[in-house]
């Protein structure tokens, strides 16, 4: 269960004058649900995207399943297993559902344009597992009805899970949430709640960035902290709340900070 | 098409019934003059530039204003392989795949280096590519005479099959066969290959990944499309399609000059694929064969309407060709913004019965 499968070492990364993450260190154990928190600007974003290999940290090494990932762009990164959503939802949105988490399966899939124009038997074969593997995540995120719905059509719950169908279908190791409850109503939140610990039960590791303090506790193995781009504390989610540092970040210290939010 | 196979008697007579059309076609038009004829055929070499450039704008969503550039690049392959120009005499079949691989060539030139830039950017450089292959293929006469410059080049070789020339009129089976409706024959059946490898490509994992990139580029890499890598190959495709056409136009015209490949080409083409619905096959074919065949129609129509009305030529038909144009396009914007036939939804069947 302990078996390590992402570390991170001394992550920096620059925007002009603003030090958006500094010195970060952390490590993902295989099968965990790992929370990433802080408040608002803390750069859990920017460690998402620096991780999925959208910027490339300034300082700093990500080591995934025993390889670094350093230099290793967007795609390549999803080659490796890991994949993820987005804040702001960036599907595919004039496409439909199915195609949606079709186009997933593109990394694990290989046939090119020749192949495409000749239609051999493999390649007919291949797009029909690709077919069958996408009905069989909507199932999953309970979506199969809405398979040829295109995605901007869909509800904001829907888009949601259609994100995570589609990051499911790279076959991650590692699956990288980006505030997916936000926007989302209580019970929409315990449907996702349920479908990401039946992600885990399924053998991917979470890393989950969210504000829904009261999901993170409940789901999260372990969290971590951020503030102001510095790690400002790690461990099970009953010591982090108790910490000190934490309460300060997010409340303010004294009374003559109100506090973000 | 799949749709349509719910009733597979309807479809299948369906099909019949236009491919008895599509075969009388050029006979019905011969009495109506050659020239119709011949319009058909460039307009199904229209058809066949759309079809490329819908590959780049329509599925990937990459603006492409130098389309004509590969154009031009298959036609004058075509036309120093099978001209007196280097007395090279070499048969429609060798040059028609090495004018669609050295257009792909220039379409990997030209997407290399230029495919980290967006939308108008993009429109821009494309835009200056097709220049500058009109521009050399106008100056390339000196030093050493390649394009023999702006007086082009010409007489350049017909199809030939053995003892079969696509130019010569000829009687078959009591019928005669001129040139064009030789040629259109042979546009016909390398336009439904075309439509076939476009459908298929559009249907494919390489055409999913083209339509990711146009919705969202940042989400395609993160599902692991290398966005680089595809693009380019939506160039290369569209570019090769670019160059066989421009093969087959040097052949049916016997010659080429480069005040064939401007930018009013280009835009024209983009006009049709954008007219006709961007990313849907048919919607594209539709757009092309209007803004090929209206401006045809006006121009033999315009002037005795004019006569009969008014006693007098008032208003030249180039005009009320643009001012046609001028208003189709407010039209179009207005009630029709995604194009005549935009592209459906596809709707695929679900019979299979996933795991719960």
């Amino acid at each position: 269960m302990s078996e390590t499968l992402l570390t991170a070492t001394g992550i920096g990364r620059r925007f002009g004058g603003v030090q958006a993450l500094s010195d970060v260190a952390f490590t993902i154990n295989r099968g965990e649900i790992y929370g990433l928190i802080g408040p608002n600007g803390a750069g859990k974003t920017t460690l998402f995207n620096v991780l999925t290999g959208i910027y490339a940290p300034d300082a700093g090494d990500f080591n995934f399943a025993g390889r670094t990932l350093a230099g290793c762009k967007p795609h390549q990164v999803a080659a490796r297993g890991i994949a993820r959503t987005f804040q702001n939802i960036r599907l595919f949105a004039n496409l439909p559902a199915i195609e949606n988490v079709m186009i997933g399966r593109h990394v694990r899939t290989r046939a090119g344009v020749f192949g495409a124009i000749a239609r051999t038997r493999a390649v007919r074969a291949e797009e029909a597992a690709i077919e069958a593997r996408a009905i069989e995540l909507l199932d999953y995120v309970g979506m199969r009805a809405r398979a040829n719905d295109s995605a901007r059509h869909l509800s904001y719950g829907e888009q949601r899970r259609l994100e995570i169908a589609r990051a499911l279908a790279t076959d991650p190791a590692l699956l990288a949430l980006d505030e997916p409850a936000a926007g989302m109503n209580a019970t929409e939140t315990g449907e996702l709640r349920g479908l990401l610990e039946r992600v885990r039960a399924d053998g991917t590791t979470l890393l989950l960035i969210e504000h829904d303090v009261k999901l993170v506790m409940g789901l999260c193995d372990r969290v971590l902290v951020l503030d102001y781009g510095r790690r400002i504390a790690e461990g099970v989610p009953a010591e982090v709340r108790r910490d000190p540092r934490v309460i300060e970040a997010y409340l303010g210290t004294g009374s003559a900070t109100a506090g973000k939010r | 098409m799949k749709a349509s196979r719910a009733n597979p008697a309807l479809f299948w007579s369906g099909v019949a019934l236009v491919g008895v059309a599509l075969i009388a076609l050029p006979f019905v038009l011969a009495i109506a003059g050659t020239a119709w004829v011949r319009i058909t055929n460039l307009a199904i070499l229209f058809i066949f530039l759309s079809l490329g450039l819908n590959i780049v704008v329509g599925f990937a969503g990459l603006l492409d204003l130098g389309y004509i550039a590969f154009y031009a690049v298959g036609a004058y392959v075509y036309a120093l392989l099978a001209s007196p120009h280097f007395n090279l005499h070499l048969p429609f079949w060798v040059i028609l795949p090495i004018g669609a691989l050295v257009a792909c060539g220039f379409g990997l030139l030209l997407g290399a280096p230029t495919l980290k830039l967006r939308g108008d950017y993009l429109a821009i450089v494309t835009l200056g590519f097709g220049e500058i292959i009109r521009v050399f293929l106008n100056n390339l006469s000196q030093p050493v005479n390649i394009t023999n410059g702006p007086k082009g080049l010409a007489t350049i070789d017909p199809f030939r099959i053995g003892g079969f020339d696509f130019s010569t009129t000829q009687a078959i089976l009591g019928l005669s066969f001129s040139g064009p409706i030789k040629y259109y024959y042979a546009l016909l059946v390398a336009l439904i290959l075309i439509i076939v490898v476009n459908q298929r490509l559009q249907h494919s994992r390489i055409g999913r990944a083209w339509e990711a990139i146009r919705e969202d580029e940042v989400a395609a890499r993160a599902m692991g499309i290398d966005t680089t890598a595809i693009k380019l190959t939506a160039f290369a495709m569209g570019a090769s399609f670019g160059g066989i056409a421009g093969g087959m136009f040097a052949a049916i015209q016997g010659f080429v000059s480069p005040e064939s490949f401007g930018l009013t080409e280009s835009i024209m083409v983009l006009a049709m694929v954008v007219l006709g619905g961007m990313g849907n096959i048919w919607g594209v074919i539709v757009g092309a064969l209007l803004l090929s065949f209206v401006p045809e129609i006006l121009r033999y129509t315009v002037q005795p309407v004019q006569q009969a009305l008014f006693g007098r030529m008032l208003v030249e038909p180039e005009v009320i060709r643009m001012l046609l144009f001028g208003l189709a396009l407010v039209m179009m914007m207005l009630y029709r913004p995604a194009g005549l036939l935009p592209s459906p939804l596809r709707k695929r069947e679900l019979a299979r019965e996933g795991r719960a």
